[in-house]
């Protein structure tokens, strides 16, 4: 199950890792997932019978801090995976930290944007608009909290020692997971945000 | 992810804990089944479970039938048949034939590439207790109004649910909450077995098992998991769209709002059609296994069935608009779909005629599981007919909502699917129970099946063209539709009684049946080598394949006209070294047990039920999840072994 | 025999899947901190950009294109290097744009016959 870095040579019939490739299927099956969700938006993106619509609402420049810091919650994911790769669990430990705290402000700029779009009028029931803005961003939300759960399950894993250089493993997993999700944002951010009807 | 239950726990729960599992570890026992990681067992389990529903699924189909056999008949209201008719079908799909096709893959995958396991064990186990709570959430829906006054609250909106007969509106009560939450709950269950089969099949094959010497059900089975994988999600979507429409009054489909009801149509189709495929492409693989072995021949044309399986999966993304041809969208979109599922049918049509070329010049042993897959063949392709009229957009007009649609599906997924599974139930069955099944009363079973199938279902392309409508629950005399309609009565109790002598054939054989022993039918794949039943371990040495159906090869030699000459024992055929003894599997480290895979599973139907009478059961069931998945997580694992 | 011992016998037979002759050289390939550190950085500047073509008032058609390029650019980025793709072996990559291109090509078709709008 433990990995030594650089992908020793497995005793599998592709030489690659079971965990992995599970992980790479289940991202490949999401993107069906997101489409999904993203084409319904798309299909009734100006549709909506009554108010109040996207231009009314968005903060473009709010939403744009928070997709700033999604983006470089990626840069430390993948700078925590650096790190244990390299044996530093110390590092490892810092970036790993700092990605579920980048998560959980951006989660917290989520929570406040929906908070405002409801004092303004929008809700699930509203219009058009409502459904399928607070369904995408919501999976989408519900996906990075599950991220953090995972990063910060990791973290306090590693505290008790518990995870060293041959298990790099884990970290690459959780990032993996969680670039994915960031990527979802940046299809979202542009779709949804920055191109409007 | 870690290797030690951490030292800072009290000693106290992690013996416990411990103790438990070695139980589990025992191989007996009730507590070694629920904890059971092991895919011979997890199929047992699987087997069982979907054969009690297929009884279920059909009951209500006599139901059905009694309700239709003379107009009028007043055995059920419409509002029962609705519910009868819903569950039937919901039943047989998901309840019945995806995880008897299930079943096979957790018996058959790792001992036809030569594994031990599957990849993920723990999550295997998972699939199948999801799968158990999806069922029993769906059928306790039954009971959730007055039962003993006839008030049944199962869905009523048909296996396919469209909107807006799915709405709070038209369809108040509960009924549609427990189909669309239990198709939910099914769902996860398909896509991790679909991520597990992946995985297992890529990863753990044999040495010297390359893609193009597995043998053809495996073939079929990486074909329908990358199908699942994909196909799941977007029905899991769906879902979510109905259920926030119905309990948190969302507007994918409310047309008040501006919503489409047609958006459920795509989804579920585009979901669907690849469905029929996932319900299809096992069957074809049992029968690609069971043809060469009972022709002693080779599966003629290997590549092109492989390919023709591989553009099926392809293909089937493509063709979804034809369920829908009559919802008005246009002669440009119904035309570029009828082409295109004009075309799906050529790489089927190519494997049937692989398949007859693969029983041309056979040496034929007609046993019961050759009936079965030349039944398929012949049933199938019938089916596969009256698809191709579904096809061409004209005649689909009229087609349409007739019971010319119920015959053709029942074509293929009865005519093909059930008896491909009936074929392989036949076929591998005996390597785990180690007897064999009476083949006479198999054969009775075949005929009688076949006749009372042929008699139920072929009326149904007369009656449905001469206009009778799918999901009426009677109908008036004087249409022309009372015979045909007695005809399909009759034979769906011909079926039943064909169903009571296989079920006396399987518990007679299994106290009495003959013994099975290693090669029962002198097969062709390596299954066959080992002993039945197998040892937990699956096989004593990993074996080492040097060619397609290996076992065949490593037991025949050709002469100079091709005719198979079996090798003098001890020869070995040129592989010395890699005889098939079995002392005892010493040494050999299985994954361990684990009790978590049933206590994650309980946590979806919990968070179900929570969703229609008490929010609070969410937060439960919620927890229960996530300490499922905490401690399966940070289980002590097995060396060597993953999730 | 295990795997590991069949190949080592030299089985000609077995076409090698894994690419551990090729992963060595990797290694050295591998970014490092700075790297990551660099290629955060475009994706901060391309995010910019794009919020500032957002409010230039663009014709529509031109600032859609723009922007699907530019989040394409960073989507691209991300799985390249981020999730390590343009490293690692090809089969993830299969896996990963197999559900991509099924996901863009269906719901593209799907919208059509609707007559959803993409943008």
């Amino acid at each position: 199950m433990a990995q030594a870095v650089g992908t020793a040579h497995l005793e599998t019939s592709t030489g690659l890792d079971n965990r992995k490739l599970l992980m790479w299927l289940f991202l490949g099956s999401e993107c069906l997932f997101f489409g999904s969700l993203i084409a319904a938006y798309l299909l009734y993106r100006d549709r909506s019978v009554t108010g109040p619509y996207p231009g009314d609402l968005f903060d473009i420049p709010f939403t744009s801090v928070s997709a700033f810091v999604l983006l470089m919650s990626s840069v430390s994911m993948v700078l925590a995976l650096a790190a244990i790769q390299r044996g530093n669990v110390r590092g490892m430990q810092i970036w790993l930290f700092t990605t579920a705290t980048l998560g959980l402000l951006f989660l917290s700029g989520q929570a406040f944007e929906f908070t405002e779009f409801n004092h303004e009028g929008l809700s699930l029931s509203t219009n058009l608009f409502g459904t399928t803005f607070f369904v995408l961003t919501g999976f989408h939300g519900a996906h990075v909290t599950i991220g953090v759960l995972i990063l910060l399950s990791l973290f306090t894993v590693s505290l008790q020692g518990r995870i060293q250089q041959k298990d790099s493993l884990n970290i690459e997993l959780a990032g993996l997971y969680w670039h994915f999700v960031d990527i979802v944002w940046i299809v979202i951010f542009t779709l949804v945000y920055l191109i409007q009807p | 992810m870690a290797t030690e239950w951490p030292q800072t726990r009290k000693s106290g729960l992690a013996d416990a804990l411990r103790g438990a599992r070695e139980m589990a570890d025992q191989h007996y026992g009730i507590w070694s089944w629920i904890a059971t990681v092991d895919h011979k067992r997890i199929g047992i389990m699987y087997g069982v479970t979907a054969f009690i529903f297929f009884l279920t699924g059909g009951i209500e189909a006599l139901l059905l039938r009694t309700q239709l056999i003379v107009p009028h008949a007043g055995i059920l209201d419409a509002d029962q048949y609705n519910r009868i008719l819903t569950m039937h079908g919901t039943t047989m799909v998901f309840l019945v034939i995806m995880p008897l096709s299930a079943t096979f893959f957790n018996l058959m995958i790792p001992l036809m590439i030569g594994a031990r396991d599957v990849a993920f064990p723990r999550l295997n186990a998972f699939s199948y207790w999801v799968f158990l709570a999806g069922g029993i959430f769906l059928n306790v829906s039954f009971f959730t109004k007055n039962v003993f006054s006839g008030e049944l609250g199962a869905p009523d909106c048909g296996w396919t649910c469209y909107s807006t007969l799915s709405s709070k509106a038209f369809s108040p009560g509960h009924g549609v909450d427990f189909w669309a939450l239990g198709v939910q709950i099914l769902g996860i269950a398909s896509l991790a077995s679909g991520f597990n089969f992946i995985v297992t099949i890529l990863n753990m094959r044999a040495p010297g098992m390359t893609l193009f010497r597995m043998p053809l059900f495996v073939w079929m089975t990486l074909v329908t998991s990358f199908l699942l994988i994909f196909a799941m999600p977007v029905i899991a979507v769906a879902l979510f769209e109905l259920i926030f429409d119905r309990l948190f009054n969302a507007n994918f489909f409310n047309p008040d709002k501006g919503g489409n009801p047609l958006l459920w149509q795509h989804m579920f189709w585009l979901f669907g059609h690849p469905e029929v495929y996932i319900l299809i492409l096992p069957a074809m693989g049992i029968v690609s296994e069971i043809l060469p072995t009972f022709s002693r021949k080779p599966l003629f044309g290997y590549p092109f069935v492989v390919f023709s399986g591989i553009a099926i999966g392809f293909m089937s993304w493509g063709v979804w608009v034809h369920h829908m041809y009559t919802t008005g969208l246009g002669t440009v979109a119904n035309s570029a779909f009828g082409i295109s599922t004009i075309l799906i049918g050529v790489p089927t049509g190519v494997k049937v005629l692989n398949w007859m070329a693969t029983l041309w010049g056979g040496s034929l042993n007609l046993k019961a599981p050759m009936m079965f897959a030349v039944g398929f063949v012949a049933m199938f392709t019938i089916g596969g007919l009256s698809g191709v009229t579904h096809s061409v957009v004209p005649s689909d007009y009229q087609q349409q909502d007739t019971y010319y649609v119920v015959a053709h599906f029942h074509y293929v997924l009865f005519g093909g699917a059930i008896f491909a599974l009936f074929a392989g139930f036949y076929y591998w069955v005996p390597k785990f129970t180690g007897k064999l099944l009476d083949d006479r009363l198999g054969q009775i079973h075949f005929w009688l099946m076949l006749i009372g199938f042929n008699l139920t279902f072929f009326p149904m392309h007369i009656s449905g063209l001469l206009g009778m409508p799918r999901r009426i629950s009677t109908y008036s005399e004087g249409q022309g539709w009372d015979f045909w309609n007695l005809l399909s009565t009759i034979g769906a109790f011909t079926i039943a009684t064909s169903i009571l002598v296989f079920i006396i054939n399987f518990i007679y054989s299994l106290r009495r049946g003959e013994a099975a022993g290693h090669d029962p039918w002198d097969g062709r794949t390596l299954e066959w080598t080992i002993p039945s039943p197998p040892p937990h371990y699956n096989f004593e040495k990993i074996p080492v394949v040097h060619a397609r159906d290996p076992f065949w090869h490593e037991k025949y030699t050709e002469d100079a006209e091709g005719r198979p000459i079996p090798v003098v024992a001890g020869a070995a055929n040129g592989h010395e070294g890699e005889a098939h003894e079995d002392p005892g599997g010493h040494g050999i480290h299985m994954p361990s047990p684990s009790y978590f895979p049933l206590i994650a599973a309980l946590g979806f139907p919990i968070m179900a039920t929570g969703l229609i009478y008490d929010y609070a059961l969410v937060a439960v069931g919620a927890a229960v999840l996530f300490v499922g998945i905490y401690g399966w997580a940070l289980e002590p694992a097995t060396e060597g072994e993953e999730a | 025999m295990t795997l590991a011992e069949y190949r080592g016998r030299g089985g000609a037979e077995v076409p090698r899947e894994d690419q551990h002759v090729a992963e060595a050289a990797h290694v050295e390939k591998h970014p490092g901190p700075l790297e990551y550190a660099q290629i955060g950085s475009i994706l901060a500047l391309i995010t910019g950009v794009e919020v500032a073509i957002y409010y230039l008032g663009l014709a529509h058609t031109l600032l859609v294109v723009g922007l699907m390029v530019l989040s394409a650019t960073k989507f691209s980025m991300v799985v390249l290097w981020f999730m390590h793709l343009k490293f690692d072996h090809r089969l993830f990559s299969t896996m990963f744009i197999l559900g991509f291109i099924l996901a863009l090509s269906v719901f593209t078709v799907a919208l059509a016959t609707v007559g959803g709008k993409l943008v």
